[in-house]
């Protein structure tokens, strides 16, 4: 446990030792920021609208608001995990530093573990750029809290999963770029298998459809904990890292 | 300290170490010796737990690489060729970051990072980043994170390649200063290297182990026969060079005499002796009895240079010899 929050540290201070981190935390921003500008807007034209109408019924703030804004974060997060990914394992075979990790007394758990959780970090203080505008509406508005967390708890743990995946794709290349690409494409495959199965309804349509990470998103924006869904990114997770852990075995046995 | 028994290492399709076996005992220096991509890395790498061995076995202080490496690792310090350095960060949080991950304790590592920044005369870059220094830092910092953590064994590889002379000669101070404490596999293809450093040399070549002995007696063994370097000076244009060639190949127990140069009017030979045989007091006899001017004798020991090229060319020509009798066989059976 020691080594695995040694490396974690050591991960997220090269992250923040390069533009990196910085740059997705300001994209991000920026995408999320012009989200919730557009949203917040229409909102406030349509229960203006509704207004003047005469009908009485303003739009709940979660609903218009936080539950799209949200879902488009996780849309978003699709394209920056790539970019947080990419370099984890690949960077270090490339500059040979993996040597150092491999004859260190470390498992190679650990540094899996280590590395994923470094990702997963960065991932947070990305999505931690959302709650400056998520705060606003507490600030000014009544939302509800609870779904907001759950929804939060999805994102997560989506992003958990997707970035287990490219740290799995990270340690089969020496080659950033192509790290990141593959991973990209992966994770584009991943939200569009949703899209080409949305209205079938044979038994392969709904296995392809389960297997989107997407889909399994839609419950926790909603606010509703699914343990299908929670077990789904659980055990994806578990399963991309074993991949990993396999794959970083093998590099001592094919060099 | 190390014992590797049979060591072999297959890639897909080449063998990269063939069936090697050596021992090591502690706190020597041994200088781990060939050409490029005879193997050396590779064999280092399988010391390191880096690389799994093919088959054969390797030991390193009592521990085997494959059923004990977290015990291996522990006792092993490893630069390799490439320093394993992250340039984002600065030196002396790079040496923290290494002297956790060896499993130093944490009250212990200020005091075991300022020694080695003390040792490889890093002091004065301990707050810079990495990646601005030179190279010849980069080495340094790679070296003291080898050692940080006090290992039983050294693994260097090719520890002086890219530097100036000035920081090879540093790193050579270094070396001798660690040895003793510290058993010091190095790898190079320099021999020079080897001849001021180690005490034993293993030599291989093309996967295979062609020697392996301490440096003196390693000359000693090739050195077949004696070489002297003879320099007679003529007056007045005599003698000849041929006349004095006929005359030093007169002398009883030499075996060839050759001609290297004539200048200044000084006329030089190198004469070798046949095994076993001192020649120099009769070269000097039979020179000044001829009544010719002898300006210079000497014994022309071998390097080690001459050793190297002489062992892996004899194992290259065997090769070829094989290889063509393998085709001069399937041309007869064609």
């Amino acid at each position: 446990m020691k080594n695995v929050l040694l490396i974690c540290r050591k991960e997220l201070n090269s992250y923040f030792a390069s533009p990196i981190a910085y740059l997705l935390m300001a994209f991000f921003g920026l995408i999320f920021g012009f989200g919730f500008y557009t949203a917040t807007r229409d909102m406030v034209r349509f229960s203006f609208m509704a207004q003047m109408q005469g009908q009485m019924q303003p739009q709940n703030v979660n609903d218009a608001i936080i539950k799209p804004l949200l879902g488009f974060a996780s849309t978003v997060a699709l394209f920056l995990i790539p970019m947080i990914t990419m370099r984890t394992f690949a960077e270090e075979k490339r500059t040979g530093t993996i040597e150092l990790l491999m004859t260190s007394p470390v498992r190679d758990i650990d540094i899996i573990l280590g590395k994923w959780l470094g990702a997963m970090l960065l991932y947070l203080c990305v999505l931690a750029m959302s709650m400056i505008n998520i705060a606003m509406l507490f600030a000014w508005g009544k939302p509800d809290l609870k779904p907001v967390l759950v929804a939060y708890l999805g994102l997560i743990l989506q992003g958990g999963c997707l970035l287990a995946i490219g740290t799995f794709i990270s340690t089969t290349t020496r080659n950033q770029i192509v790290a990141g690409g593959v991973t990209f494409f992966v994770c584009l495959l991943l939200w569009l298998l949703s899209w080409f199965t949305a209205f079938d309804s044979s038994a392969t349509g709904s296995v392809v459809n389960y297997l989107s990470i997407v889909t399994h998103f839609e419950n926790f924006s909603k606010g509703v904990i699914d343990s299908k869904d929670a077990v789904f990114y659980l055990s994806m997770i578990f399963f991309c890292l074993f991949l990993t852990h396999r794959a970083f075995e093998s590099l001592r046995w094919r060099a | 300290m190390i014992k590797v028994e049979g060591l072999t290492k297959r890639y897909a399709r080449t063998v990269a170490v063939d069936n090697i076996s050596f021992e090591v005992e502690k706190g020597q220096i041994v200088g781990f010796l060939g050409p490029n991509g005879a193997g050396k890395t590779t064999t280092m790498r399988v010391l390191t737990c880096f690389l799994p061995p093919s088959s054969g076995t390797a030991n390193v202080a009592g521990f085997d690489v494959l059923e004990n490496p977290m015990e291996v690792k522990k006792r092993i310090g490893y630069l390799p060729e490439t320093p394993p350095l992250y340039p984002e960060m600065e030196v002396d949080e790079y040496l923290h970051f290494v002297g956790k991950l060896k499993g130093i304790p944490s009250g212990e590592i200020r005091r075991r990072v300022d020694e080695v920044t003390g040792r490889c005369a890093i002091g004065d870059v301990r707050k810079k980043l990495i990646g601005k220094l030179s190279k010849g830092y980069r080495q340094r910092v790679g070296l003291a994170q080898a050692i940080i953590h006090n290992p039983d064994v050294l693994i260097l590889d090719e520890p002086t390649s890219g530097l100036d002379p000035k920081q090879i000669i540093e790193i050579r101070e270094m070396l001798k200063s660690l040895a003793g404490e510290h058993t010091i596999i190095l790898s190079t293809h320099i021999l020079s290297e080897v001849e001021h450093s180690c005490e034993r040399v293993i030599i291989i070549s093309q996967g295979k182990l062609v020697a392996i002995d301490s440096v003196t007696n390693l000359t000693n063994r090739l050195r077949g026969s004696e070489a002297v370097a003879v320099e007679v000076e003529p007056a007045d244009g005599h003698p000849s060079p041929v006349e004095v060639q006929q005359r030093l190949e007169q002398v009883s127990g030499v075996s060839r005499v050759v001609m290297k140069d004539s200048k200044n009017g000084r006329i030089n030979f190198e004469v070798e002796s046949l095994q076993g045989r001192s020649v120099r007091a009769d070269l000097a006899r039979s020179v000044v009895q001829s009544g010719w001017n002898l300006s210079e004798l000497r014994a022309v020991g071998l390097s080690l240079e001459d050793i190297f090229l002489q062992l892996t060319a004899a194992e290259q020509k065997e090769e070829t010899k094989q290889k063509e009798e393998v085709k001069v066989e399937e041309g007869v059976k064609q």
